[in-house]
């Protein structure tokens, strides 16, 4: 078994109209033993970028720290937020340089580039970059989830409409797999703002 | 420990040693690469698939990349070294152009990538097709991991590099016209999406002609494209959850300029 999934994830990032959605779920487990139910896995990087971190725990609080001292030297240099575009740039060459000794990452970023055009990117835990227009996964269930999003995606969704076909794909495909689920969290990314819910679902 | 200088961090390696038993898999680019030479130029072509273990990880990916404005490169192996050596080789040929004003040449780039390749001795696992021209003609390489290079009027890379020769063996003569060539390519990447599981999806095809503009063709041809046959059916009811299908336990709504989030 992969140190990838020592402790679980499951992440869709999702786009619609106008708008990005991004859902993980929150198990935090030690192999088949689940330790904590809040733990979080999608961290917001500025207005218009998120990213969702699957893989092994520790540097998954790692990298967000490294992703927020990066962004935050950007910021001040800059006097600017990152677009998603440079953003993920930065995380894939942060992960590559570690290509003989590897973060075990396998990153998602959603975001809203210039005119509101939605912005996703996944990546291997090396940093090969794979760009998508409707919807990207990570973490231990892909196959499930890659399945209900095939099924469920459909082009311009509104934010509604995005949220609940994030939620139903996440919530179906952890609910078969062990290594993930115990509660999920859904952002809905637009200009205007963010909206973040959490899901009742299945705690076994 | 952060640090400032180039080259990649082997930091983490010792960790890695003690968390793990075996490398988690990478993706890779199952893949099928090509290229001609033909009269006035050089065809390169490929397919689109990204796989991570069996599962397709993306369905259309760009695996001829841009190494020079008449140099082009197809990448096959691991997906993230293919695509940041080529990346680095662009930008050293960028420097090299700035220093000397010259257009650069395809033996100086097919030097540098078989000397980075040989220097990581096959770990760096980059197979590819390079193609271009410059002063001296149109010029055809391919490049092993291990940094070996041959050049020849036909080459192809990739798990479906066998599928793509045979239609090579069959089709290839001296001296093509641009369209045969393209045609030709456009086969034996067909051979490879239908006969090799490791590639699918779309065709790409890039031609780089003597003393023209290189012509990037991205989705040359679809065969695979899924989106009209999806359009042409009347969705389900049920794969469109309606708005409020998912229980919720709690909403932060964060509207920007606001003075602080709303808890609903």
């Amino acid at each position: 078994m992969s140190i990838l999934e020592h402790n679980g994830a499951a992440i869709i990032a999702m786009a619609g109209k106008n708008c990005v959605a991004i859902g993980a779920d929150t198990r935090f487990g030690l192999r088949m033993q689940t330790v904590a139910t809040d733990f979080e896995k999608v961290f917001k990087m500025s207005n218009n970028v998120f990213v969702g971190l699957a893989g092994l725990a520790t540097d998954v609080q790692t990298l967000r720290n490294l992703l927020k001292f990066r962004l935050s030297l950007y910021a001040l240099r800059e006097e600017r937020d990152m677009k998603p575009e440079a953003f993920a740039a930065l995380l894939s060459h942060l992960l590559y340089e570690k290509r003989f000794g590897p973060y075990f990452i396998e990153p998602l970023v959603a975001g809203l580039k210039d005119g509101d055009q939605p912005f996703l990117c996944g990546m291997d835990l090396i940093g090969a970059p794979v760009y998508t227009n409707d919807f990207v996964v990570s973490g231990t269930c892909t196959p499930n989830m890659n399945g209900m999003c095939e099924s469920l995606w459909r082009p311009d969704m509104t934010p509604d409409d995005l949220f609940e076909a994030v939620s139903q794909c996440l919530l179906a495909s952890v609910d078969r797999d062990a290594m993930s689920g115990w509660g999920a969290v859904v952002h809905v990314i637009t200009p205007d703002g963010v909206t973040s819910k959490r899901l009742k679902g299945r705690m076994d | 420990m952060e640090t400032t200088t180039s080259g990649f961090s082997f930091d983490l390696c010792a960790r890695n040693a003690r968390l793990e038993g075996k490398a988690p898999a990478a993706m890779k680019t199952g893949t099928t690469i090509c290229g001609v030479v033909y009269k006035d130029g050089v065809v390169l072509g490929a397919d689109t698939r990204a796989t991570g273990g069996s599962e397709v990880a993306d369905k259309n990916c760009a695996k001829i990349h841009y190494l020079a404005p008449n140099i082009y490169c197809c990448g096959a192996g691991t997906a993230a070294d293919t695509e940041k050596t080529t990346e680095l080789i662009a930008s050293q040929l960028d420097l090299l152009r700035l220093s000397t004003s010259t257009q650069s040449r395809v033996v100086a780039a097919v030097t540098l990538l078989k000397r980075m390749l040989f220097k990581y001795q096959g770990h760096i696992s980059a197979a590819l097709v390079l193609g271009g021209v410059d002063c001296k003609g149109p010029h055809l390489y391919q490049i092993y991991p291990h940094g070996s290079t041959s050049k020849l009027p036909y080459v192809t890379m990739g798990s479906g590099s066998l599928a793509a020769m045979s239609v090579f063996e069959t089709g290839y003569r001296d001296g093509m016209a641009e369209a045969e060539a393209v045609a030709l390519v456009k086969d034996a990447i067909f051979g490879g999406i239908f006969n090799d599981l490791g590639s699918g999806s779309n065709c790409d095809i890039t031609i780089i002609r003597q003393g023209g503009v290189p012509e990037v063709r991205r989705g040359y041809e679809t065969p695979n494209e899924t989106a009209p046959l999806r359009a042409a059916y009347a969705r389900p009811a049920s794969l469109r959850p309606p708005v409020g299908a998912t229980p919720v336990l709690s909403t932060l709504v964060d509207v920007f300029d606001a003075p602080q989030p709303l808890a609903l």
